[in-house]
């Protein structure tokens, strides 16, 4: 749950049931969770498995620590991070990921999988990712491949010049 | 210390030793291979066929196999880390760096190149590579949609914009724009159609997966080369070890490893140069994505496709098409002369750095960012290279390869640092506000520069950890890329480059390993090889 609100805070989506916590609703729309976030993290080949547990235990104990400077009260019902308001998660992974923050390597894996998940479906083969309309790469409009799973644009060119060269462009293209 | 020749019957024998098989290992084995030496070729990363490289974002496809991102303090790194190294990952804009460049003094008060060094010099050189990958000019009718919007966006600004020469067969291309998975329609000339097959044709044997940690010197006055062999899908696993002593070590595992195995070998070898890892330059990179209004690019510009939208092509096409070159002028001050260039990241690299204005200044993520994602069909993205001020260093090495590894494939934490100087920040400064001209004039688009607060600053073309000079405290190779003090070690590869080049590096790393191949052959037939200089272009 912890985690799945870290991503949320990331690429932010619309709750998936009307009691959803980890999910804020802070966007329309799917995001990183139902991209696919928890398992691309989970993922062997992401390389950050091994340290999921301790990272949630952290974010919890950071966002206890949040919450008790900025007088918010948590109610206990759910881990800490997935307590807090969406603008506070927002304004503590600021400052998690930020240049300074000793642990920010562990963070900044965080919020790359979790980015991951949504704009390239990482975990999942692209082609079949498009086939069942993954949430982040339909968002963005990527587009669909040739029937054997390649990319081909045809069309590509305005065909026509559209600026001058530069004065100084030599005939092998670069500048002199 | 040295290790004695023959010590052992498992050690190999070659004549010459190369590390890394990118365009500074794969042009020094070509011509060293046909001229007659035993050529030996170490490659870390595996060995793709063109059928091999697919249209895929999954982990463990050739995606991440042949690629390599490695986070350091304040610099990322991307690369990449197969046979064919960069060249099988790389955009392939190979524009010359232009005069002025040569002149470039840095910080260091005296002129960075070798005297021998300057344009004029090199053209010979590049003339060779451009025939033999081959480069070729981009015309508009070639140009993509993101290069023609780019140019209409320069020309209606007031500026000049160019197709930029590239080492892509039009004919072949289908403008799929995945050229960092590798290119599976032989359509991008990477050095796998080219200088390797002419190297392999002339006996030079490829090893892929041998990552070389550590350089050792034999007592015949030859070179001992410690390898691990890596794992072929979990790059953190090690299966086994070896060694190969050679006469002559050419070392090109490109500018973030190079140094890294210097560093790690000066323990037996001796002390290396004081510019072994240091005067690292990420050549002045940065990034701006500038998202186009589609009403205001058909009434300002009088752009539309087939299909009757203006622009929404993002996806399409071939990297960078178009650049403009007004600031690459010698008479502006150091530090403010700058290219820019149109370009194309795949989702991913190509999305998480972009910014939004958020209510705390501008964010790369949260629900504003998401908002941006919708409208990445609109995305332009453009390239800035410009002066930086060489201020990267390395410290201490890994226990082995030049990361970290974290993930099975791609992503590692490295030991560079990096702190841009004012002088770097303002040349940054300078351009973020000539894309903004050019951009959001009239109401053409909205641009914000990608953040530098996640990875630090990022470069998809690391130079100078390891460069050539005539001054002996700031360059560690000599003008023939020979490693002061370590004479039969020299570098090739886009550690030996000087400085920051406003342009696209490859063709002037390709031509300076061109040039540094005659001194390579003399060096190898002092030490007993026979192997002569001359062989025609592969
Ligand atoms: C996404 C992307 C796009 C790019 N686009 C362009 C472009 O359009 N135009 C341009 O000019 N440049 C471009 N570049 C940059 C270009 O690819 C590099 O400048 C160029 O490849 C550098 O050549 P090199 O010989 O220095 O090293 P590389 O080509 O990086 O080769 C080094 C090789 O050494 C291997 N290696 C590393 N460590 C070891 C070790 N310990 N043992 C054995 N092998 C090792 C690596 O795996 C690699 O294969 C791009 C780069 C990237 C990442």
């Amino acid at each position: 749950m912890t985690l799945e609100a870290f991503a949320d805070t990331i690429v932010p989506g619309e709750k998936r049931f009307p009691a959803d916590r980890s999910v804020a609703g802070a966007a329309s729309g799917g995001g990183a969770v139902v991209a696919g976030a928890i398992e691309l993290l989970e993922t062997p080949a992401a390389g950050v498995a091994g340290g999921l547990t301790d990272l949630a235990r952290m974010l919890n104990e950071h966002a206890t620590a949040y919450a008790r400077e900025h007088g918010r009260d948590l109610d206990g019902d759910v881990p800490a991070f997935v307590a807090l308001a969406f603008d506070d998660r927002s304004a503590l992974v600021r400052a998690l990921t930020g240049p300074d923050h000793p642990e920010r390597d562990g963070w900044v894996a965080l919020a790359l999988f979790s980015n991951m998940a949504f704009d390239t479906a990482a975990h999942r083969h692209t082609t079949e990712a498009i086939a069942e309309g993954h949430v982040g790469l339909a968002t963005m409009g990527f587009a669909a491949p040739d029937p054997d799973g390649l990319w081909r644009f045809p069309a590509y060119s305005y065909g026509r010049p559209l600026a001058d060269l530069h004065p100084d462009t030599t005939a092998s293209g670069s500048l002199a | 210390m040295t290790e004695p020749a023959g010590e052992s019957f498992a050690v190999e024998q070659t004549d010459v030793l190369v590390v890394g098989s990118g365009f500074g290992g794969a042009i020094t084995a070509y011509h060293l291979a046909a001229g007659g030496a035993r050529v030996v070729v170490l490659e870390r990363g595996p060995w793709l066929r063109s059928d091999e490289f697919e249209h895929d974002f999954m982990l463990g496809s050739s995606y991440t196999r042949i690629f390599d991102f490695v986070v350091g303090d304040g610099m990322a790194l991307l690369g990449g880390n197969c046979v064919g190294g960069g060249s099988v990952v790389y955009f392939a804009a190979m524009p010359r760096v232009p005069s002025f460049v040569f002149e470039r003094k840095g910080s260091i008060g005296r002129r960075m190149w070798p005297a021998t060094i300057d344009r004029a010099a090199l053209d010979p050189w590049y003339d060779r590579v451009e025939q033999a990958l081959p480069v070729s000019r981009n015309d508009w009718n070639t140009v993509t949609y993101a290069g023609g919007l780019f140019a209409a966006a320069c020309a209606r600004a007031g500026h000049t914009a160019n197709p930029v020469p590239a080492a892509v067969d039009n004919t072949l291309c289908t403008n799929c724009n995945w050229m960092m998975a590798g290119c599976r329609f032989d359509a991008k000339r990477s050095l796998l159609l080219n200088y390797l097959p002419g190297a392999i044709a002339n006996g030079a044997e490829i090893r892929p997966l041998h990552e070389v940690q550590r350089i050792a010197r034999t007592d015949d006055g030859g070179y001992r080369v410690h390898y691990n062999v890596i794992h072929d899908d979990d790059y953190r696993l090690t299966n086994g070890s070896g060694a190969i002593d050679a006469k002559i070590v050419v070392l090109a595992a490109g500018a973030g490893a190079t140094p890294v195995i210097l560093q790690r070998s000066e323990a037996e070898l001796g002390a290396m140069p004081h510019a072994v890892g240091r005067y690292f330059s990420g050549n002045g990179e940065r990034l701006n994505t500038a998202v186009i209004d589609e009403d205001k690019a058909r009434d300002l510009l009088g752009v539309s496709r087939p299909d009757g939208s203006a622009f929404r092509a993002n996806q399409v096409g071939k990297g960078p098409c178009v650049a403009s070159w007004d600031r690459l002028d010698g008479s502006l001050p150091e530090y403010s002369r700058f290219s820019l260039e149109q370009l194309y990241f795949p989702p991913g690299f190509g999305t998480i750095l972009a910014q939004v204005p958020g209510p705390d200044g501008p964010t790369w993520f949260g629900p504003e960012k998401k908002e941006l994602l919708r409208r990445w069909q609109s995305w332009l993205t453009t390239f800035t290279m410009s002066e930086d001020d060489n201020e990267g260093e390395f410290g201490a090495p890994p226990p082995t390869g030049n990361a970290f590894r974290i993930s099975q494939q791609m992503l590692g934490r490295g030991p560079i640092r990096y702190r841009p100087t004012e002088n770097t920040l303002r040349g940054w400064a300078e351009s973020d506000a000539q894309v903004k001209e050019i951009m959001e004039r009239d109401g053409l688009a909205t641009v914000l520069p990608w953040s530098n607060d996640v990875v630090g600053a990022y470069t998809v073309h690391p130079l100078a950890s390891c460069r050539i000079g005539d001054d002996p405290a700031t360059s560690a190779l000599d003008d023939r890329h020979e490693l002061r003090g370590h004479p039969g070690i020299f570098v090739t590869d886009g550690s030996a480059v000087p400085c920051a080049l406003t342009v696209n590096p490859a063709l002037t790393i390709a031509a300076l390993a061109e040039r540094a191949v005659p001194g390579i052959v003399r060096a190898a037939r002092q030490r007993g090889v026979a192997v002569s200089y001359g062989a025609s272009l592969p």
